[in-house]
């Protein structure tokens, strides 16, 4: 079900303004890869190129290639919609549809596909709240608002909404930045379940959570203000976090600057 | 802050000074005297030229003033209330007929009063309603246009042209209703009389003029009442947080269905504000339909193709003949229904909104 993406020099602009140069780095299958680096960087940007929501901001354009298992997502027969629907996101806010109970959030996904049958829908909605390790706290109140639940307890509804259509990979975007330090173990924990079935990115600005659940950690930085974001540095989290190749990395992983 | 360098004084003392008195710069020597500090001193006299005291006499008058705007508001519209009834129970006391039930308004003789509100009230519910179903549907067409659709370039000049469409008056709309949009309507009013004149809303009626029916007053008051539907959901939906367009988005929907999940959950309860407005307006609305409903002396009998007249066009036709106060008396009392009906309207507004504000 997971499948690896692969970027090949991509340039990401928004109108005439570069925001990110020349990246270049593979993503395997069932594996977390985790994007640090200081704010403005651009790994945001990479991430929502990666299943093409940047596009919601006018004037958004990519060059190079994004190829998920060889395939371009950017070639001009592929429908946004449909890569979307192969890779999944879970934002920074927690974002349950407030109007929507929590099993019509998990299965809204589902809804958009088509599927109507209560039974498959209501079977879904147990396997994904299970996969978020959110069932047990919501079984008793499914038709409830999911904006009754607490911060992290949304966001694992998210990410219940996320795999509830079975998507290939899952983008995260800060997905902890809201939550307190329990929930943010909570979710770090459910990271390293899904990586069995998904491949995983997720940017984070926390060090300590890159280095705790990711295999492998990509740093981002500007050579200067107003120069476009670049990726500086990609490898084994370990190597990454112990012995960087680039200065600039061991600078920011030992806080010396950002 | 010109006065900081003046206080000199310790850090702690010179700070809490200049904050309290910041608003009148004389002060500070009475700060410093007061700050050392066993709490706020017991209510200084009234004249006291101090920054803190004057500061507060300018938050209380400030309450004042503000809660008095808000009273005023109250006793405004108490007091019409209270008007329209002084002015019209002695009348509805002498009304020869049922005032609720009465399809007559015969007002010549102020000694026999023969006078009822109902076909006022069904001419003016069923005018404003037909125009709210007409404007509905293409005012919420014209926001998800003008938020999901249009290019930013084209959306906001399309948008101002919509709030111009407000302020064309409604003389203007009326002559236009009458004049240019009635000769046009006639082909599609026989046709409508023609084939559906079984059913009761289109059944022939009894306008004698051509066009001059609840058919174009309707169709006139649906683009009156337009730009305030219109501008108001735009409103609403423009402020639909991008926390839930991107979740919509991220799970693989389409344009429509963002709106769909996203959008119109968000912005529903105020697309129905901005209708039961637009119905408000569409009640009051005098003078164009002045103009383009026929006078009748037929009773209403509930088509599109009668004329009549509603609570407000039927005042403003009669009400410069009034030579006595029983019988201009009758027609407060039509007005006083008026009012009391866009009360009604708006309070279901505040339910439906109530309610829908619950499901969230």
């Amino acid at each position: 079900m997971a499948k690896r993406l692969d970027l090949k020099d991509v340039d990401i602009y928004y109108g005439s303004f570069q925001a990110v140069d020349g990246v270049t780095l593979s993503i395997p299958p069932n594996s977390v890869t985790a994007f640090i680096g200081p704010s403005g960087c651009g790994k945001s940007t990479v991430l929502r190129a990666l299943n093409r929501m940047h596009e919601v901001v006018p004037g958004a354009r990519v060059e190079g290639e994004v190829l998920l298992d060889g395939e371009d997502i950017y070639a001009p027969n592929v429908d946004p919609v449909s890569v979307r629907r192969t890779i999944g996101m879970v934002f920074q806010r927690p974002n349950p549809f407030p109007t929507m109970s929590i099993r019509d959030n998990v299965v809204a996904g589902l809804k958009l596909q088509g599927v109507k049958n209560k039974k498959v829908l209501d079977e879904v909605a147990e396997r994904s709240l299970r996969g978020a390790n959110l069932w047990n706290e919501v079984k008793d109140r499914l038709n409830k608002p999911g904006g009754s639940l607490s911060g992290g307890q949304q966001q694992r509804l998210c990410i219940a909404r996320a795999i509830a259509v079975q998507p290939e990979v899952l983008l995260m975007d800060e997905p902890c930045s809201a939550l307190d330090p329990i929930s943010t173990l909570a979710i770090e924990d459910l990271i390293a379940n899904l990586k069995k079935q998904y491949t995983i990115v997720i940017v984070t600005h926390n060090m300590q959570q890159a280095a705790r659940v990711s295999d492998q950690t990509a740093f981002f930085n500007l050579r200067a203000t107003g120069e476009p974001g670049r990726l500086v540095e990609i490898g084994d989290t370990e190597k990454v976090f112990s012995t960087p190749t680039e200065k600039a990395t061991e600078d920011y992983i030992s806080g010396r600057f950002g | 802050m010109t006065d900081l360098p003046v206080t000199g004084g310790p850090a702690g003392a010179g700070d809490t000074g200049v904050v309290r008195g910041l608003p009148v710069t004389a002060t500070i020597p009475e700060g410093h005297v007061r700050m050392p500090d066993t709490g706020p001193p017991p209510a200084p006299p009234p004249d006291e030229p101090a920054g803190a005291t004057s500061s507060r006499r300018g938050d209380r008058l400030f309450r004042w003033l503000v809660t008095g705007s808000g009273a005023f508001v109250v006793a405004l519209i108490g007091a019409i209330g209270l008007f329209l009834l002084v002015q019209a129970i002695p009348s509805v006391l002498v009304d020869q007929d049922n005032f609720l039930l009465s399809r007559n308004f015969d007002t010549e003789d102020p000694a026999n009063l023969r006078f009822g509100i109902l076909d006022l009230l069904l001419v003016t519910v069923e005018v404003s309603v037909f125009a709210l179903v007409l404007a509905m549907p293409v005012g919420l067409g014209i926001a998800l246009f003008l938020t999901q659709y249009a290019p930013p370039r084209l959306a906001r000049p399309f948008g101002y042209l919509i709030d111009v469409l407000a302020a064309v008056p409604s003389i203007i709309f009326g002559l236009w209703g009458i004049l240019v949009l009635a000769p046009v309507l006639e082909p599609v009013a026989g046709w409508l009389q023609a084939h559906l004149g079984g059913f009761f809303l289109f059944a022939p009626g009894n306008s004698g003029i051509a066009g001059a029916t609840v058919f174009t007053a309707g169709i006139v008051l649906a683009v009156m009442i337009l730009p305030i539907i219109t501008s108001i959901t735009r409103e609403v939906f423009e402020r639909t947080p991008r926390t839930h367009v991107e979740a919509a988005l991220a799970l693989g929907a389409t344009r429509w269905e963002v709106i769909r999940i996203a959008v119109l959950p968000f912005g529903r309860s105020g697309y129905i504000s901005a209708s039961m407005l637009g119905l408000g307006r569409a009640l009051g609305e005098t003078i164009a339909l002045t103009i383009i409903l026929a006078g009748v002396q037929t009773p209403f009998s509930g088509s599109l193709f009668d004329g009549g007249a509603t609570f407000a066009s039927k005042i403003a036709l009669s009400f410069a003949e009034l030579n006595n106060d029983l019988s201009a008396g009758a027609y407060i009392a039509a007005g006083l229904v008026l009012f009391v009906l866009t009360f009604a309207v708006n309070a279901l507004a505040r339910a439906v909104i109530a309610r829908s504000g619950a499901v969230a």
